[in-house]
């Protein structure tokens, strides 16, 4: 009983954690949607961790606990390569931004020596 | 312009205000109608500000990219402004521009021109796992583009309007990327790649590594980036 305790408060406190960085929004939505979505299996499971039983005996695990380590792990592995992934594409955005800055400044600068040159010619 | 094409020199630089000027002021000496553009990739020092001063167009970018995003930066501007052939060169004074126009012939049948060292010309010399480096880089990449390459790591470059147009619209900014992930991309894309045999001098400022650890780790990361490029589409 106290475990389940444990477990199930620890659910709602991410719930509304969540919850709390949506309504502020401090997260994009897609994110909160995948974490919302995860709280919804993973509150259940807190309360009620014997649920999972019958499907890791069908995969051969021990016990239904277990299978939720483990497919708790590979779900946070893929969440972090999507994570790099994510940050690969951004880096990749602001350094086309930064070349376009340069650039834009080199024109900025070719442009204003232009017309300064005019200026003095014609003073 | 050189032998009737409109050429750009692009010297990327990072905190290079020691030698730029010199660099800078050799190009257009010897290469008179040349344009000469300094990306500088986020410096600390006065880089931009001397390359301006020495008569070249200068690209500053806002934070350090690293030698691909800055050569992209050169490849963008030879585009959008109609050059015939652009050349990169280092910002240390090893490349010597006499040798710009010989680059430059070659470049009505080839796509690619690479200034290399041990070719024959000059004389320079490493040991140890760089030169093994050297040596796998040159053996596979030769093998990929069809031709000898002995020197893959060089940063002295012709390219014309077709591969001025491909730099432009891709140029991998990682490590390495800038040289042998471009030239597998180059040969891959049909493009044809030829070196030609230069002396490169003493740099005029700052110092080459010489740590053996230095030199394992760059193997290590040549492998890397060799293996990827060749896996990559």
């Amino acid at each position: 009983m106290k475990l389940t305790l444990v477990t199930g408060l620890t659910g709602l406190i991410l719930l509304a954690t969540i919850v709390e960085l949506l309504r502020r929004r401090q997260l994009r939505e897609k994110y909160g949607m995948l974490w919302l979505g995860v709280l919804v299996i993973v509150i259940p499971l807190s309360l009620f961790p014997r649920l999972l039983d019958n499907v890791a005996e069908l995969l051969g695990v021990a016990s239904g606990v277990s299978l939720v380590l483990f497919l708790g792990i590979i779900f946070l592995l893929l969440v972090c390569v999507h994570l790099s992934w994510e940050v690969s594409r951004l880096e990749e955005e602001t350094r086309t931004l930064a070349e376009d800055f340069a650039l834009l400044r080199t024109e900025i600068d070719a442009d204003r020596a232009a017309r300064n040159e005019l200026v003095s010619t014609d003073g | 312009m050189v032998n009737g094409k409109r050429v750009l020199i692009i010297i990327p630089a990072l905190n290079e205000s020691g030698s730029i000027a010199d660099v800078v002021g050799e190009v257009r000496g010897e290469l008179p109608g040349v344009d000469v553009i300094v990306i500088d990739d986020g410096s600390t020092d006065r880089t931009a500000a001397v390359a301006a001063a020495a008569g070249a167009l200068v690209a500053k970018l806002p934070y350090n990219l690293g030698v691909g995003g800055a050569m992209r930066v050169g490849y963008r501007y030879a585009r959008d402004h109609d050059y015939d052939v652009a050349i990169q060169i280092d910002a240390d004074g090893q490349h010597d521009p006499r040798y710009v126009p010989k680059l430059v012939d070659l470049l009505d049948e080839t796509d690619l021109v690479i200034g290399a060292r041990f070719a024959g010309e000059g004389d320079y010399m490493v040991r140890g796992p760089r030169r093994w480096a050297m040596v796998m880089l040159s053996g596979v990449l030769s093998r990929v583009a069809r031709t000898k390459l002995t020197d893959t790591t060089s940063g002295f470059r012709a390219a014309n309007r077709r591969v001025i147009e491909m730099f432009a619209a891709w140029y991998p900014v990682e490590y390495l990327g800038d040289t042998v992930e471009t030239l597998v991309h180059t040969a891959r894309r049909g493009y044809t790649i030829r070196q030609v045999p230069v002396a490169m001098r003493k740099r005029m400022a700052g110092t080459p590594s010489h740590s053996p650890a230095k030199a394992m780790i760059y193997l290590g990361r040549a492998f890397a980036v060799l293996t990827l490029a060749l896996i990559r589409r």
